[in-house]
């Protein structure tokens, strides 16, 4: 039951086969068998046994009554850095180790709307910073595929959740390819959708103009299945956009013959391990044998991708975690002597050293007399890629390469070297800081561990990207792959 | 030496919008502590913010009034600083691109003169909660109701030369946001604060000298105090042979001094930058028309209609139209007796002067527009005298009326001015005083004129003072000039 995927769920349901109730207790079951204790997997947080149980027969009951959707009764789990309403939310902080939310993120209640079942929080590395979810007061989080290796980060527990079956789809978010990356890295199905489409109200900022929330699933239908919930136009986020909102699962059987697929030769260096460049190239040779066309581009801008990045996302995030400061919520220290001390050490205990790294960085960076030389030449670059991109959509459909330069790597390997750790997304950042869609979908493995491949898309191209990952694994197999001792 | 002084001033008024700027909360003041304060204004993790484009709105008709340039895209920025009463760790402000630039208002001087003052720029920003460090024993409270609230700050260039210019600058911006409606010019509550920028130079040099910077001066007097309280200290130094440090002072009333709060090397580093939750603002030339078309008259625009339209002096019409409510209540007595200059006396006159004494605002004159004008028709068309108005005006303010022609009869204030019943006191008063109509008839020709006031005297005191006393005048004239 544990391997069904979130549309044979729903099927399911529909058909009578199941109930939400049975469904739900059968993968919270699943959760305190395999995730908790030394040996478990660690991925979740919080898990709202309770609450989802009666999530579950209010959905059985909804269904009773003829009103069910897709998604009524159907369980899947919420990344910890989504507030949700009278439920613990930490963004996988000691600083937030006591906020429970009054009121709900627009991507959870798009969710409760539905009737759908959130069985609990996901794991992730502290206030989304990391690749390998081992910044996390919680605790690192066990790839399934080896439990030696990283999940991926900073969506590790939804990662790890979804490749462990002990949930059949996660959400996650996405500030330079924190769903792509732990996707590729546990084998799943990872969407990161243009900024704006879906809400960031209630989703605790990390860097504000490259945040975005997006499915982490099995395969391709059901990131689309999500991502019709997850996506829409919300007047509480600014910068959310008004976009037609497609049903995304209506196209994913369209043919993909003749679509240009571009590959940027920046996306694989001589650098890149060989193994990795020939599993994603294969893979691209799946797309020709559906009729697609292949085209060499250039992206020249991508070596800058990396710099850019950090300077605008540890700048952003510096001011968004100013707020985290002892006053109002979350962790506060003993005994202030006065407020000046009660910020120190408020801080001082409550965030973790990668938290503490990046907001010296950008509060450095942002600082009189280095502003122009950082941000605002960040803000240059930015554009430059942008730029870059546009014109390569002048000539393909969608633009494809690896997700990672590398599989999952151990615990502990690159937790000491933070410059080592950010060039894991070196494939990653470029789309986040055009805004672009990306996606990760299965392309095989090396070493018995999962590699992804990486898809770039236009602005707004999501129902194109996902049509071409469903036709792809329609096949292809790679994405129906699990962990040993999973099936 | 011959000291310049230069003084620029920082202007934050709170706009009258319904609700906060980036959030839905209420706006109003003095509610139970933060019960006007939601998630956004709470600062909760996840929050963003959404602009009010009533705030907007406000914004650029300010922009209008002052003949500014519009900013078609003007962005907030984030100021980074923590203190308790700012929940995001930042305030959202507007620093490179603000709604307002370059513009400018021509400020009133006692002397009668008016001078151009340049206004730099006015952009729109958030305003910060309050500290409250009474009543919470070796704690501080946080009020977070004011957070959130929207202000233009208005920045002039430094082109006041002393205290009371300031003043007067201060005093016409504070009339140009309530004639807008955009502020409700309410001092006492912090509606309009005022920071203002000292420094003195040597006359006739052209570099500025160091200046300081006195917060959050409140009250148009303590603007004129703090200013020339600084001048003085900066005089003292300079002359001394010091030098002025850049800082920050708070002027302190009771003991009439400003002292240091923090210095510019302490000053924190604000790191600004663009705030990535909010778009740009972007407007356009038929928004900025459709805003300026709702332009009520400003107080220089009114101010010209009663000199050149009414034949009010440029003092009279200065006074009367410096605050919006004065220019209203005003007019509502000018046209209800249709007597400009008569009004005029009465408001600036009387009325003025009661309010002064009992410390009452023309928003809460006992009196009101419509009696007060009532009253003046019934001097204007001799229903009653000036001295009898006098009596009227008082038993109105003391509330034992409120209907005019009612307490004209019940004080038997009516005037006679049927010209026969005149004219048969006039005989009688004549009849009864022969010595003195024949002095008058003896008198030189130019001194006959004192003389007439002893036989008004008679005539009103015989007429237990209803007889209108121009006609008395005029009667004895003719009857005495007749005998002689």
């Amino acid at each position: 039951m544990h391997n069904l995927t979130i549309s044979q769920i729903s099927k399911g349901l529909e058909n009578g086969d199941f109930t939400s109730v049975e469904i739900t207790q059968h993968f919270l079951d699943r959760i305190k068998q395999l995730d908790q204790g030394n040996d478990g997997f660690n991925s979740f947080i919080t898990v709202m046994e309770a609450q989802a149980l009666a999530d579950a027969e209010a959905a059985d009951k909804r269904r009773a009554a003829g009103n069910a959707t897709a998604w009524t009764g159907v369980p899947f789990a919420h990344k910890d850095i989504f507030c949700t309403d009278g439920t613990l939310t930490t963004c996988g902080s000691k600083m937030l180790g006591n906020f429970i939310p009054p009121y709900d993120a627009t991507v959870v209640d798009n969710f409760k709307q539905q009737g759908a079942v959130c069985l609990g929080k996901t794991n992730m590395d502290e206030f989304a910073m990391g690749s390998s979810n081992e910044s996390s007061f919680f605790g690192g989080v066990k790839n399934p595929w080896n439990k030696a290796t990283i999940p991926g980060g900073s969506s590790g527990g939804s990662a790890a959740a979804v490749a462990a079956r002990l949930v059949p789809a996660a959400t996650g978010t996405d500030t330079g390819g924190s769903i792509r990356q732990p996707a590729a890295l546990c084998g799943l199905t990872g969407l990161k959708p243009t900024y704006g489409r879906c809400s960031r109200f209630g989703m605790i900022a990390f860097a504000s103009s490259l945040d975005q929330a997006g499915p982490m699933t099995q395969t391709a239908e059901d990131a689309a299945m999500m991502l019709n919930v997850m996506a829409s136009f919300d007047e509480k986020d600014s910068t959310s956009i008004e976009q037609d909102l497609p049903d995304y699962t209506a196209t994913l059987n369209n043919d993909i013959a003749g679509k240009v697929i571009g590959i940027p030769k920046e996306f694989f260096p001589d650098s890149l391990d060989g193994e990795m460049a020939k599993t994603v190239r294969d893979a691209i040779a799946e797309f020709e044998k559906l009729g697609c066309t292949v085209k060499e581009i250039s992206l020249p801008s991508t070596d800058l991708a990396i710099p850019a990045y950090y300077v605008v996302a540890p700048a952003e995030c510096s001011a968004n975690l100013s707020r985290m400061d002892g006053v109002r919520f979350g962790h506060r220290c003993e005994d202030p002597k006065d407020v000046e001390d009660l910020y120190k050490r408020s801080r001082g205990e409550g965030f973790g050293d990668e938290v503490k790294r990046r907001i010296m960085m950008g509060t450095y960076a942002l600082s009189t007399g280095f502003y122009d030389a950082y941000y605002v030449k960040a803000q240059k670059i930015r554009r430059l890629i942008k730029n870059d991109f546009v014109s390569a959509f002048e000539q393909v459909d969608i633009i494809m390469g690896p997700v990672t330069p590398s599989p999952a790597f151990k615990a502990g390997e690159k937790s000491g070297d933070p410059v080592e750790m950010y060039m894991e997304d070196k494939f990653t950042l470029s789309c986040n800081l055009a805004g672009l869609p990306g996606m990760s979908i299965p392309a095989g493995q090396i070493n018995g561990l999962p590699v992804g491949l990486q898809m770039i898309g236009n602005y707004w191209s999501e129902a194109n990207m996902l049509n071409m990952a469903h036709q792809f694994q329609s096949h292809t197999d790679f994405h129906k792959q699990a962990p040993q001792g999973i099936e | 030496m011959e000291w310049e002084v230069v003084i620029g001033l920082e202007i934050h008024a709170q706009l009258a919008t319904k609700s906060k700027i980036f959030s839905g909360s209420s706006t109003a003041f003095g509610a139970e502590a933060n019960t006007q304060a939601s998630l956004v204004d709470l600062g909760l993790p996840g929050v963003l913010p959404v602009f009010n484009q009533e705030a907007l709105a406000m914004a650029v008709k300010l922009g209008c009034a002052i003949d500014a340039e519009i900013g078609k895209v003007s962005v907030f920025d984030r100021k980074n600083y923590f203190y308790p009463d700012s929940p995001k760790g930042y305030q959202t402000t507007q620093l490179h691109h603000p709604i307002v630039g370059m513009g400018h208002i021509d400020i009133d001087m006692e002397d009668g003169t008016s001078r151009r003052i340049n206004v730099t720029r006015a952009h729109l920003e958030e305003d910060a909660g309050k500290s409250l460090h009474e009543d919470f024993s070796g704690m501080s409270g946080i009020d977070l109701n004011r957070a959130g609230t929207p202000l233009v700050e208005i920045v002039s260039e430094p082109e006041m030369r002393n205290a009371k210019e300031a003043v007067a600058y201060f005093k016409k911006m504070h009339s140009i946001v309530t004639y807008l409606g955009i502020c409700d010019g309410d001092l006492s509550q912090g509606s309009m604060r005022c920071d203002c920028n000292v420094s003195l130079r040597p006359k006739g040099q052209e570099e500025f000298g160091t200046r300081t910077e006195i917060k959050n001066v409140n009250s148009f007097r303590f603007v004129e105090q703090a200013i020339n309280v600084e001048i003085e200290r900066q005089r003292d130094i300079l002359e001394d042979g010091g030098e002025i440090t850049q800082e920050t002072r708070l002027f302190d009333a009771n003991k009439m001094e400003t002292r240091s709060m923090r210095s510019k090397e302490v000053e924190n580093d604000y790191r600004y930058f663009p705030c990535p939750d909010l778009l740009p603002i972007v407007i356009d030339d038929d928004y900025i028309e459709a805003i300026r078309k709702t332009l009520p008259e400003l107080p220089d625009q009114k101010k010209q209609r009663l000199i050149t339209e009414q034949g009010l002096s440029e003092y009279d019409a200065g006074v009367l139209t410096a605050t919006r409510e004065l220019a209203a209540y005003f007019e509502e007595v000018a046209v209800k007796c249709s007597d400009y200059k008569l009004a005029a006396n009465w408001v600036m006159g009387e009325l003025s002067a009661a309010l002064n004494k009992n410390d009452v605002d023309i928003t809460t004159s006992p009196i009101s527009s419509d009696n007060l004008g009532a009253m003046v028709a019934r001097i204007k068309d001799n229903t009653i005298s000036g001295k009898g108005a006098k009596s009227v005006f008082q038993a109105l303010w003391e509330q034992k009326g409120d209907n005019v022609d009612a307490l004209i009869d019940s004080l038997g204030l009516k005037q006679v001015s049927d010209s026969g019943a005149i004219e048969g006191i006039v005989d009688e008063v004549l009849a009864n005083n022969d010595g003195q109509v024949q002095n008058y008839i003896n008198a030189e020709p130019d001194k006959r004129g004192k003389m007439i006031g002893f036989f008004v005297g008679q005539v009103m005191k015989a007429s237990k003072g209803s007889a209108n006393p121009g006609m008395v005048n005029k009667v004895l004239k003719e009857k005495l000039d007749s005998k002689c």
